[in-house]
């Protein structure tokens, strides 16, 4: 039943992958980072739900078979379908942001770090709905950075979703769809936390690519 | 087996021949290199070849398997054509519903009625119908901010994509007496004379070229056109024997062909310039994407589908 339900997440898995391919031509610019396996901490835009898995169709199988997305966990955990694509499908390490939790959401990251995964965060802390490129950064970032500072925090900048699937549309648009890795970034000595938070969502601008108009 | 598919077999064996010799010419000159440098020229020539491989084996088998064949590999390649362009044009949310329009009605219903041969209707249904009808679905969301930038970019990239690049499977459609069924080999015709007279273009203007003919837009050269021109009107008059066009006539087909390929060419090199990329997309190895490799192809099809009807019907 295990191995089922293993060989079945990875069938939704590839399927997942081919169907980003096939509409959104979705492709990866390694400008700063080689993709190769090493533990890293992929910090990312948030504009749509796509794009998680956008940043995770991109990555080589080798790295992808590392990497833990950190999700919140009534998100995934909504219904039947979600719970098996979220933590099975991508591995999400899932995190509840409620104060009242016991298990704290930076453990759980710093657990999964220490068993040698990667991860994907969403910085911001909330899917951007508004016209600036990026909302203020939340701390966990910089906690990370604190906590294992040898982890490489590499920008990952997401392009093009908006248009593909602007907020309140239905027909989502075959647009070519870009992951741009950035130069890894580390928290340094006596670096405070806004200095740190405010260099690193530089560093995730810097990603953008352009395209006058 | 018929004529027509011996004919296109020969032509696909030809193919191949020019390209193990281009493959071999490559392959020589990087074992004269010094072992450990890099010589990017050869590097990019390499890559190029190798994705003519592919597309000579992709037109090939599609021309093999006759229309069905011809209509998905160019349904495919609009499609392919219309993402690349339509991802770097000006738009808005207000738009987002004409976009989707163009992407799952005018392109299927294009291809459609180019199955359907019913040229009274393709040749108009973009550059009346869409052109008429998709602005007033982007107007009813009530956004002017760069209207008129936005509709005239979607406008093109529907003509570019949909409408240029249909007209290549539209030669099927095309009725000459005592051609009979052999209009797909007009395809093959187009193809090899447009795309022969580019590689020759580039050979000539690298070796010989002098004058820029639009510095700063690209490093095309009168020389390499004029050259590249007349090669493509002597492999027309060779291969005229796939047309109904006769001997001077396939040479004037290939020369009219690949001239307006080579200037459409720098239509498409202006626009990367003022959208500052270098490439449509990444998605054809060595070669950018789909408009770049189709570039001067789109832009001769409808003329010479046009003057094939004009003359030869």
């Amino acid at each position: 039943m295990k191995f089922l339900r293993q060989f079945a997440a990875r069938i939704v898995g590839q399927s997942i992958r081919i169907f980003a391919r096939a509409i959104t031509a979705v492709r990866a610019d390694w400008k700063g980072i080689e993709p190769v396996p090493r533990q890293r901490v992929y910090f990312a835009n948030h504009t749509s739900n796509a794009d998680m898995p956008m940043i995770w169709s991109v990555l080589p199988p080798s790295m992808r078979r590392t990497v833990r997305p950190v999700a919140a966990a009534d998100y995934w955990l909504k219904n039947k379908v979600r719970a098996f694509v979220g933590p099975e499908v991508f591995n999400c390490v899932l995190v509840d942001r409620r104060p009242e939790v016991k298990d704290k959401p930076m453990d759980k990251i710093i657990a999964a770090l220490d068993e040698g995964a990667s991860l994907i965060i969403f910085p911001e802390g909330n899917r951007n709905m508004t016209d600036d490129p990026l909302l203020p950064f939340k701390a966990g970032l910089y906690n990370m950075g604190i906590a294992r500072p040898e982890v490489d925090l590499v920008p990952t900048w997401v392009a093009n979703l908006t248009e593909i699937m602007p907020k309140g549309e239905i027909i989502p648009l075959p647009l070519i769809c870009t992951v741009t890795f950035g130069e890894p970034i580390h928290v340094k000595d006596g670096e405070s936390k806004d200095d740190f938070l405010k260099r690193a969502s530089d560093a995730l601008l810097a990603q953008r690519p352009e395209v006058r108009s | 087996m018929n004529s027509t598919m011996t004919d296109i077999l020969l032509l696909a064996f030809g193919s191949f021949g020019i390209l193990i010799a281009l493959t071999f010419v490559g392959e020589v000159l990087r074992a004269r290199e010094e072992p450990g440098f890099n010589n990017p020229v050869l590097d990019t020539y390499m890559t190029r070849v190798q994705s003519w491989w592919g597309m000579v084996a992709f037109i090939g088998i599609a021309l093999l398997l006759g229309k069905p064949g011809v209509m998905v590999l160019f349904g495919f390649a609009s499609f392919a054509a219309l993402r690349e362009f339509l991802t770097l044009t000006t738009k808005a949310q207000a738009d987002h519903l004409s976009l989707a329009l163009a992407f799952f009605v005018v392109l299927p219903l294009q291809y459609v009625f180019v199955g359907m041969e019913w040229a009274g209707l393709f040749t108009v249904l973009i550059p009346v119908y869409a052109f008429l009808f998709l602005p007033m679905v982007s107007a009813l969301r009530g956004n002017p901010d760069k209207f008129l930038v936005r509709v005239a970019e979607t406008q093109w990239a529907l003509m570019i994509a949909v409408y240029c690049v249909s007209h290549v499977p539209a030669l099927m459609s095309v009725e000459i007496d005592g051609y009979g069924d052999r209009s797909l080999l007009l395809i093959a015709f187009l193809v090899m004379v447009v795309q022969l007279g580019d590689l020759l273009e580039y050979f000539f203007g690298r070796r010989i070229g002098r004058t820029r003919i639009a510095p700063g837009l690209s490093p095309k050269t009168w020389e390499g056109v004029l050259l590249g021109v007349a090669s493509a009107m002597i492999i027309g008059a060779m291969l005229n024997w796939i047309t109904p066009f006769g001997l001077i006539g396939a040479a004037l087909m290939a020369g009219v062909a690949s001239l307006v390929g080579m200037l459409g060419n720098l239509v498409v090199a202006a626009i990367k310039r003022d959208r500052g990329v270098k490439d449509w997309s990444h998605l054809i190895p060595g070669q950018g994407g789909f408009v770049d490799q189709l570039d001067s192809v789109i832009f001769a099809a409808p003329i010479f589908y046009m003057l094939t009807v004009y003359f030869y019907t």
